[in-house]
């Protein structure tokens, strides 16, 4: 029953859907009656999804095995938590997760936008309704969730156990609702893009939409990396691996998207390049859903290999991006062109971010693609690492200095001198680190450059703050300077990494010892363990300095039977300057374990300034909506004082 | 007691399956004396793809081809080869496949034009942009 009732208000949602598009297109030709439903007709919309959501995750609950999702992805001995997760673990629930979001976003903008013109958010709730009745369809037809078994299973096959982890139980939601956020930011472009009002009120009610998404993608970005840093365990934290690709476009995209915006928002310029961008987003946000979801890249992620829903995802990524760029085609030539301003400018400066960021994401998307090309043709290579890291710091170094200077610079036009003068003590410092890094000679260039382009833009990130009260400054002003001081602390840490990693690879007999970075390993013995759905080996390590115990790691070799496979747990010792790395290995000759260990020099910098960053964002946001508020306040007064006179 | 049995086989196949690999690959997870070969042979291997995972180096992958191929560039790179010619044998034999460091030929070249194009085109659209609006 439960089942029937969430496929019921699937279909019901699916129809409200086409309800709002057929509505927005006739209210567009004058039946004005009609747009006064859309949106009612959008809130209900995304309250039927919500519903059918929750029945599945309640089916998930309950263990139901009379559902074919449930039996397959699900089983009744699973922790609590990751039944629930279970929901969104697997192809469909994870796609119903996409439209519930997604449709109930297009509820908050239809009950609190109201910024825009009545025919631009018509036109904007149109394209909404386009794009949530394409996933319907998907869902509805390829993709059911709540299809029923002819006979229940007698128990569920479980959930991979690498994805019975917090990390990953929330990560796949945070990255939708960051690519919800830019399919709402893609409504907008192209609601502007019917009428023809790409301006700034476009901007700003665009760009709470995309700062909250970029918020999301960040914390999905960080949260996949840390989950494959000590999941995984082999201490890697990013492989340039196309699911992890898929994740970055989008937020490179979103990135880029966010500060035209705010280009657009403040000085009304860039009007074309920001709609551009807009519907550029939202086709990396696609095309990372159909690199994951089509099993294209068979990988971790990519569950289902089926040819029907890649070509399902590709055909609704043709259809939404196509008609958008026909859109765009036809309409460009009418938006007029943005204010004008000098090459020494903030304008400028984040013209030349917008560049680089667009350049990146066009080598990302080129090496991520090609080798799927060159398969098809035949021929298979491998794009990994050695070719991203160099290539992609060609343009993410000089994305560096731009942020350094850009935040000093003054809208319009800028007097070059002073900005130069008020960088001097970042200057000083990348001329410090340089040296030290050159006496210490063990960095590499990527990682020795990544060292020094990082204390500063560490130092000049907090620039803007110097000449003024701190307390007094705005949010948004805030949220900038801690976002770029975070991406410095990031690239601290991935550079420190990668520059002063040790590593030990040992076969020990129980009581003997390895030394690593001044710690000294002991193996002091292995016992069986066992959890409520796996068994396991775990390994004693004792690590002292100068014969002082200072901890106990306990590392582990999980074998889990349901469905059956084995997976390594890493033991982390975090220290303020860098995390010591423990993994068990398998038995070798005469009795020994091989134990793997990593000494990571400030690797946890690269999760911290992730964090960092995310905040920043939400400074930013809760600053526009704090400002939004005032604004509301000041105008109500403003009418209760003419009522009164 | 269902908790026993996997428990049980766990003991008694994981032992068995070393004892293969530590045979036929001894330097699969031992490292070389000299730090500066050692460090070559990391670069190497995280630059190998493990044919038979998914999306892994041989460095990272626990699976028993990884493990003979991490012993191979460790014992060639101890006997003097340099990483190049062990990457160009491992080429030969396994397709470009192999090597996460695509080289240059005619299968690849539009990796290295195309970051090219990108940064001629994206920079003189900006560089055109931003000149026209300064006159203006």
């Amino acid at each position: 029953m439960i089942a029937e009732l969430g496929l019921l208000a699937l279909w019901l949602a699916a129809g409200l859907s086409g309800f709002q598009l057929f509505a927005a297109i006739l209210a567009g030709r004058g039946a004005a009656v009609l747009g006064e439903a859309i949106r009612p007709v959008a809130v209900m919309q995304g309250l039927l999804a919500a519903f059918a959501f929750a029945m599945l995750v309640w089916l998930f609950a309950r263990t139901d095995l009379s559902v074919a999702l449930v039996a397959q992805h699900s089983h009744s001995a699973k922790p609590f938590v990751y039944k629930l997760s279970g929901a969104w673990a697997n192809h469909e629930g994870s796609m119903l997760l996409w439209v519930m979001v997604m449709a109930f976003s297009g509820a908050l903008v239809a009950l609190f936008e109201r910024r825009l013109s009545v025919a631009t958010m018509r036109a904007t709730l149109g394209a909404q309704a386009i794009v949530t009745l394409g996933f319907y369809a998907f869902l509805l037809i390829s993709s059911n969730p709540f299809e029923r078994l002819a006979t229940p299973a007698v128990e569920g096959n479980g959930l991979n156990p690498l994805l019975q982890d917090p990390g990953l139980a929330f990560h796949p939601p945070t990255l939708y609702f960051g690519y919800v956020g830019l399919s709402v930011a893609f409504s907008f472009a192209v609601g502007a893009l019917v009428t023809g009002e790409v301006g700034r009120d476009f901007a700003r009610t665009m760009r709470s939409w995309v700062l909250a998404a970029w918020v999301f993608l960040t914390l999905g970005i960080a949260a996949g990396s840390w989950w494959a840093y000590y999941e995984l365990g082999w201490g890697g934290w990013w492989f340039w691996d196309p699911v992890e690709n898929a994740s970055l476009m989008p937020w490179l995209a979103a990135t880029a998207l966010f500060h035209s915006t705010s280009v657009l928002a403040s000085r009304d310029a860039l009007r074309v390049w920001t709609v551009m961008l807009a519907v550029v987003a939202f086709s990396m946000a696609m095309v990372g859903t159909f690199l994951v979801r089509s099993g294209v890249l068979t990988s971790v992620h990519a569950f289902a290999v089926d040819p029907e829903r890649g070509t399902f995802i590709l055909v609704l990524l043709g259809i939404f991006i196509g008609g958008a760029l026909a859109l765009f085609a036809l309409r460009a030539g009418k938006i007029a062109e943005g204010s004008r301003f000098s090459w020494k400018s903030r304008e400028a400066s984040l013209v030349v971010n917008n560049v680089l960021l667009t350049a990146l994401l066009g080598i990302v998307l080129l090496g991520t693609l090609y080798p799927l090309l060159t398969e098809s043709m035949g021929t298979r290579v491998s794009v990994g690492p050695p070719y991203f890291n160099p290539v992609g710091a060609i343009f993410f170094f000089p994305l560096v200095l731009a942020m350094m200077v850009g935040p000093l610079l003054r809208w319009r036009d800028t007097k070059w001198t002073p900005v130069v003068q008020r960088l001097a003590p970042a200057f000083a410092a990348m001329a410090f680190v340089a040296l030290l890094v050159v006496i210490d000679g063990r960095a590499g260039l990527l990682s020795g450059t990544g060292l020094v382009l990082a204390a500063g833009l560490a130092l000049a990130s907090l620039l803007p703050l110097a000449r003024r009260k701190p307390w007094r400054a705005p949010l948004t002003l805030w949220g900038m300077v801690v976002a770029h001081f975070g991406l410095a602390v990031t690239l601290a840490g991935a550079s420190a990494e990668s520059a002063f990693i040790e590593e030990r690879l040992v076969s020990l007999t129980p009581g003997e010892s390895t030394r690593i970075s001044g710690w000294d390993v002991t193996l002091r013995g292995t016992i069986p363990v066992a959890g409520p759905n796996w068994t396991a080996i775990e390994g004693e390590l004792a690590v002292s300095r100068d014969g002082a115990i200072a901890t106990i790691l306990s590392p582990q070799r999980r074998s889990f039977w349901s469905p059956p496979q084995t997976t390594t747990e890493a033991a982390l010792w975090t220290r303020w300057n860098g995390q010591l790395y423990a993994v068990l290995g398998e038995p070798a000759e005469s009795g020994k374990r091989k134990v793997r260990l990593w000494w990571k020099p400030f690797v946890t910098l690269i999760w911290y300034g992730a964090l960092l960053v995310a905040l920043g964002g939400l400074l930013a946001l809760s600053g526009r909506a704090r400002s939004a508020l005032r604004r509301s306040i000041a105008v109500g007064r403003a009418t209760q004082r003419r009522e009164v006179a | 007691m269902k908790w026993l049995a996997p428990l049980l086989l766990a003991f008694v196949a994981q032992p068995l399956a070393a004892q293969e690999a530590a045979v036929t690959s001894p330097y699969a997870d031992r490292q070389l004396e000299d730090p500066a070969q050692e460090a070559a042979a990391r670069d190497l291997m995280h630059s190998l793809r493990c044919i038979t995972c998914q999306s892994q180096s041989i460095a990272d992958s626990d699976a028993p081809m990884a493990a003979d191929m991490r012993s191979l560039v460790r014992e060639r790179i101890a006997e003097g080869q340099s990483p190049d010619e062990i990457r160009d044998w491992l080429v030969e034999r396994y397709g470009a496949y192999v090597t996460f460091e695509p080289e240059l030929d005619t299968t690849t070249w539009p990796l290295f034009a195309g970051p090219l194009l990108i940064l001629l085109a994206v920079g003189g659209l900006a560089w055109s942009r931003i000149r026209r609006k300064g006159r203006g």
